[in-house]
C-alpha cells in the first residue's frame, strides 16, 4: 500500500521471522500500537515445512530514528528470531495480491475486461453483471488498477498486503 | 526427558521452582491455584509469604529481587488475582526487576467462556511483562518454568508471567530439568564489541570535561559491575553522577560523586551533564526525568551509551558510541583498555573541570535551614538527614525503600548510599504503595538487617494492609512517614504550575498513625517538633517489631533543586528564592508530566 509520507518520514519494509506460537502476532501488533508506530501493511504466514516459524512482513513509516527503534523493539521480543529491514539492507521484491469486484454492464463491462488484460489480471469469477479479477504485483500496480476500475463499476476490493523478500543470495 | 509421570502439574511446578533455587514465594490463594497451595502445604523447602493484596505480592518480590539480585517469585489466583498484580508487573518492567509471576487460570476447556474469575491474563499482561506464557499442556510445564526464569534474569531483566490453567495443575505431568541448550530465538548479547570499547576509551582519554552517568543497569549487573564502576571512576579521576535507580553503585560520600542528577538532582551533577564534552552513560536510559528538555540536553557533548538492551540506544537521545552488553563486562573491558591505551589523559584539563565543578558544588544546592529551637517544625530534609546519621551510627546494614513523591526525592538526596542493592524505589512507573511491600520483601531476604520504608502519609495508605503481613511474620520493618498532610509532590506542582490551587491534594481525614500501628500489632511513634526527632528515630531503630514513625513535617516545604518540566539542565530552580524563574515554564512544559 502506498502511503503519503510526511516530511522527514521514510517507508520501510521489515520482515520478522518468529516462533510460530500462540500470541506472537498480538505481541508484534501490540508493540506497534502501544508505542505509536504506524502499520501500513501487514502479512503473516508459516514459512517452514513443519510450521514452526512464521514470517511477518510489515510496511511501516517513520523518521530514521523511529524505524531503528521499531527494529530494535521487534528484535527484543522473546519469540523473534530475526528482523530484517528489506528497504535498507539492499534490493528487494515485494508483491501483493488483490481481488477486485466490478459490477457493471455494457461498455463499462467490456472496458473493465480490456484493462484487466492489460494488467494481466485474471478473471476468477464472472456473472452476467459482475467480474472478480485476481491481480498480483507491486502495491503501485494494484493501486493504479483499482483507480482505473472506479469508473468501470468498482464494487469491492480485498488485498493481502505485501509479501517481501530480498533479491539475490541473502536469506532472512 | 525424564519420563517421570508420578507427579501432578502442581508438584512439577514446585520441583521446577526448587531446581531454580527459589526459597520464597509471595502469594495469595484462590480457587484456580488451590492445587499449588495443596502442594505447598506438603513440602518444606519453599517458604510462602501470605500477603494481603496481590499488588503487594509483586512489590514484595521486587524488593526481594532488588536487594538480593535473585529472581522474585509471585503466586496469585486467576481473574482479580492476576489483574491486581498488573501494577506490580509494570513497575518491575519499567525498572528492569527480575520477577516470575505465577497466575492461576480457569481450566483449559473453560478458557474464553467468561467463567468465574476468568480474565484474559496473557492478553492483559502482554505489554506489562517482558514475556508471558499460557501453559496448555502438562508436558510443557517444567520447560516453561525453567525458560521463564532464564528470560526474567538474563539480558535486561524483567517480569515474566506464567498462566496456569487448573486442569494442567491437577493432571499428571512429566518433569524435565532445565535445558542447557540455547534458547530458540531469545539470545541477549552480553559481551561488548572490543572495537566500540576502544572507541569509547579513545574519546574519554581525549576528554577535557568528562562525566560518568551511571544507572540501575550497573546494580542489575551485580557486584562485579559495581566494583568495576568504582575502579573505573577512580582510575580515570572523572566526576560521576547517578540516576535514581543507580544510587549506591558508586559510594555517595566519595568526593568524585556529584550526587543524583535529573529533575531533583544536584546543581553540580546537572551542570556537569550540561557542560561536559564527553558523557559516558553506563546502564541508564536517558529517561525524561534525567534529560529535561531533549533539544537542550547536554548540547556540546559526545555521548557514549552502554546498555544491555539495544532498543535503549538512540531511543531518546542520539549517541555517538553505542556499546551493547553487560555493564560489568563493559566496565571491566573499558578499565583494561584504559590502562593499555597509549594515549595520555589531559589531566590539566580535568583539573580545570574539577575546579569548575567545585564552584558549582559550593552553591550547596541541597542546603536547607532547620530551626533548632525546641518546638520548631521539622524540615523533611532534616528528618532524612538524621535518619541517615542515626542509622549509620548503629553500624547495621540498612536498606531503604520508598513510596513515591517528595519524600522519595528527599530520601534520594539526603540518604547517602554507599553500597548497591540497599535502595528500593519505584523509579520508572512511580507507584505509590510500592515501599511498604518492597520493604517487606527486603526484610524477608535480610532478616537481621534494618529495613526502613521512607513514606508519605498519602502513599502509605495505598498498601497499608501489609502491616498485617509484617505482624504475621514478625518482620521488624520500620515505616518512616514524612507527614505533611498533602500529596506533597502534587501540591508542589500545583503551587509552581497551577497558581497554588491545591485541587484535591490535601490529605483530609488521615488516620491516627500511632493507633493504626497498634491496631496492626506494631509500635506507633510520633514526632511533632524538632526536639522529638532523634528520640523517635532512636526508638524506632531499637524496637524489634514493626514500627510506624509519624514524623510531622513542614507542610509547605518544596523539593529543590528542581528542573521544571520542559526546562533544560541549566534552567534549574535552586530554592524558594528563585521561584520567580518559573515564569519561564512554557505551555509545552505544562503538558509534560
Amino acid at each position: 500500500m502506498t502511503v503519503m509520507l510526511e516530511p522527514g518520514q521514510q517507508s520501510a519494509t521489515i520482515s520478522v521471522l518468529v516462533e510460530n506460537e500462540a500470541g506472537v502476532l498480538a505481541r508484534v501488533i501490540g508493540l506497534f500500537s502501544g508505542r505509536g508506530y504506524n502499520i501500513d501493511s501487514l502479512t503473516v504466514a508459516a514459512v517452514d515445512q513443519d510450521g514452526a516459524r512464521s514470517r511477518i512482513n510489515v510496511v511501516t513509516s517513520g523518521t530514521p530514528m523511529v524505524i531503528e527503534q521499531i527494529k530494535a523493539q521487534l528484535d527484543r521480543l522473546v519469540p523473534v528470531h530475526r528482523v530484517a529491514d528489506l528497504t535498507r539492507e539492499g534490493p528487494h521484491l515485494s508483491r501483493e495480491l488483490a481481488l477486485v469486484k466490478v459490477v457493471s454492464s455494457g461498455a463499462e463491462r467490456s472496458e473493465a475486461l480490456r484493462i484487466a488484460e492489460a494488467f494481466r489480471a485474471r478473471v476468477i469469477d464472472a456473472t452476467v453483471g459482475s467480474f472478480v479479477f485476481e491481480l498480483t504485483g507491486t502495491s503501485e500496480k494494484v493501486e493504479s488498477f483499482i483507480a482505473l476500475m472506479v469508473p468501470m463499476g468498482l464494487a469491492e476490493v480485498s488485498r493481502t498486503g505485501i509479501a517481501a523478500i530480498a533479491r539475490g543470495t541473502s536469506v532472512l | 526427558m525424564t519420563a517421570d509421570v508420578q507427579q501432578s502439574g502442581a508438584e512439577v511446578l514446585l520441583r521446577a521452582l526448587r531446581d531454580q533455587g527459589v526459597e520464597v514465594i509471595f502469594g495469595y490463594p484462590g480457587g484456580a491455584v488451590l492445587p499449588i497451595y495443596d502442594a505447598i502445604f506438603q513440602q518444606n523447602s519453599i517458604r510462602h509469604i501470605l500477603v494481603r493484596h496481590e499488588q503487594a505480592a509483586v512489590h514484595a518480590a521486587e524488593g526481594y529481587a532488588r536487594s538480593t539480585g535473585k529472581v522474585g517469585v509471585v503466586l496469585v489466583t486467576s481473574g482479580p488475582g492476576a489483574t491486581n498484580a498488573v501494577t506490580g508487573l509494570v513497575d518491575a518492567l519499567m525498572d528492569s526487576i527480575p520477577v516470575v509471576c505465577l497466575t492461576g487460570q480457569v481450566p483449559t476447556h473453560l478458557i474464553g467462556n467468561d467463567a468465574f474469575q476468568e480474565a484474559d491474563t496473557t492478553g492483559i499482561t502482554r505489554p506489562a511483562t517482558k514475556h508471558n506464557y499460557l501453559v496448555r499442556r502438562g508436558e510443557d510445564l517444567a520447560r516453561v518454568v525453567h525458560e521463564a526464569f532464564y528470560v526474567a534474569r538474563s539480558g535486561r531483566p524483567g517480569p515474566v508471567l506464567i498462566d496456569l490453567p487448573k486442569d494442567v495443575l491437577i493432571a499428571r505431568a512429566p518433569y524435565q530439568p532445565a535445558s542447557t541448550a540455547p534458547h530458540r530465538s531469545y539470545r541477549p548479547s552480553t559481551e561488548p564489541d572490543p572495537a566500540r570499547i576502544a572507541e569509547a576509551v579513545r574519546l574519554l582519554k581525549g576528554a577535557k570535561r568528562p562525566v560518568i552517568y551511571s544507572g540501575g543497569g550497573v546494580i542489575n549487573a551485580g557486584d562485579a559491575a559495581t566494583a568495576a564502576l568504582r575502579a573505573f571512576v577512580r582510575a580515570t579521576g572523572m566526576p560521576c553522577t547517578s540516576t535514581l535507580m543507580g544510587l549506591g553503585a558508586y559510594p555517595s560520600p566519595d568526593p568524585q560523586f556529584l550526587g543524583m542528577l535529573g529533575m531533583h538532582g544536584t546543581y553540580e551533577a546537572n551542570l556537569a551533564m550540561h557542560g561536559c564534552d564527553v558523557m559516558l552513560n553506563i546502564g541508564a536510559r536517558f529517561d525524561d526525568r534525567v534529560t529535561g528538555r531533549l533539544n537542550a540536553f547536554s548540547p556540546g557533548s559526545k555521548k557514549i551509551h552502554c546498555d544491555i538492551d539495544p532498543s535503549s540506544i538512540n531511543k531518546n537521545v542520539a549517541v555517538d558510541v553505542p556499546v551493547v552488553g553487560d555493564a560489568g563486562l563493559i566496565l571491566q573491558a573499558m578499565l583494561a583498555a584504559w590502562h593499555s591505551d597509549g594515549q595520555t589523559q589531559d589531566r590539566a584539563a580535568l583539573a580545570g573541570w574539577w575546579r569548575q565543578i567545585d564552584e558549582w558544588r559550593a552553591v550547596d544546592s541541597l542546603a536547607f535551614r532547620q530551626d533548632m529551637t525546641p518546638g520548631a517544625t521539622i524540615k523533611p530534609q532534616y528528618a532524612i538527614q538524621r535518619l541517615y546519621e542515626l542509622t549509620q551510627a548503629t553500624g547495621r546494614d540498612t536498606f531503604i525503600s520508598t513510596e513515591v513523591g517528595q519524600h522519595q526525592m528527599w530520601a534520594a538526596q539526603y540518604f547517602r548510599f554507599d553500597k548497591p542493592n540497599r535502595w528500593m524505589t519505584s523509579g520508572g512507573l512511580g507507584t505509590m504503595g510500592y515501599g511498604l511491600p518492597a520493604a517487606m520483601g527486603t526484610q524477608i531476604a535480610h532478616p537481621d538487617a534494618l529495613v526502613i520504608d521512607v513514606a508519605g502519609e498519602a502513599s502509605i495508605l495505598m498498601n497499608i494492609q501489609e502491616m498485617a503481613t509484617l505482624a504475621q511474620y514478625r518482620l521488624p520493618v520500620k515505616v518512616f512517614i514524612l507527614n505533611n498532610q498533602y500529596m506533597g509532590m502534587v501540591r508542589q506542582w500545583q503551587e509552581l504550575l497551577h497558581g497554588s490551587r491545591y485541587s484535591e491534594s490535601y490529605s483530609e481525614a488521615l488516620p491516627d498513625f500511632v493507633k493504626l500501628a497498634e491496631a496492626f500489632h506494631g509500635v506507633g511513634l510520633r514526632a511533632t517538633s524538632v526536639d522529638d526527632l532523634d528520640r523517635v528515630i532512636r526508638e524506632m531503630i531499637a524496637v524489634d517489631r514493626p514500627v510506624i514513625a509519624d514524623i510531622c513535617v513542614d507542610q509547605k516545604e518544596n523539593c529543590f533543586p528542581m528542573i521544571p518540566s520542559g526546562a533544560a539542565h541549566n534552567e534549574m530552580i535552586l530554592g524558594p528564592g528563585q521561584q520567580a524563574r518559573t515564569a519561564s515554564i512554557t505551555n509545552e512544559g505544562m503538558m509534560l508530566v
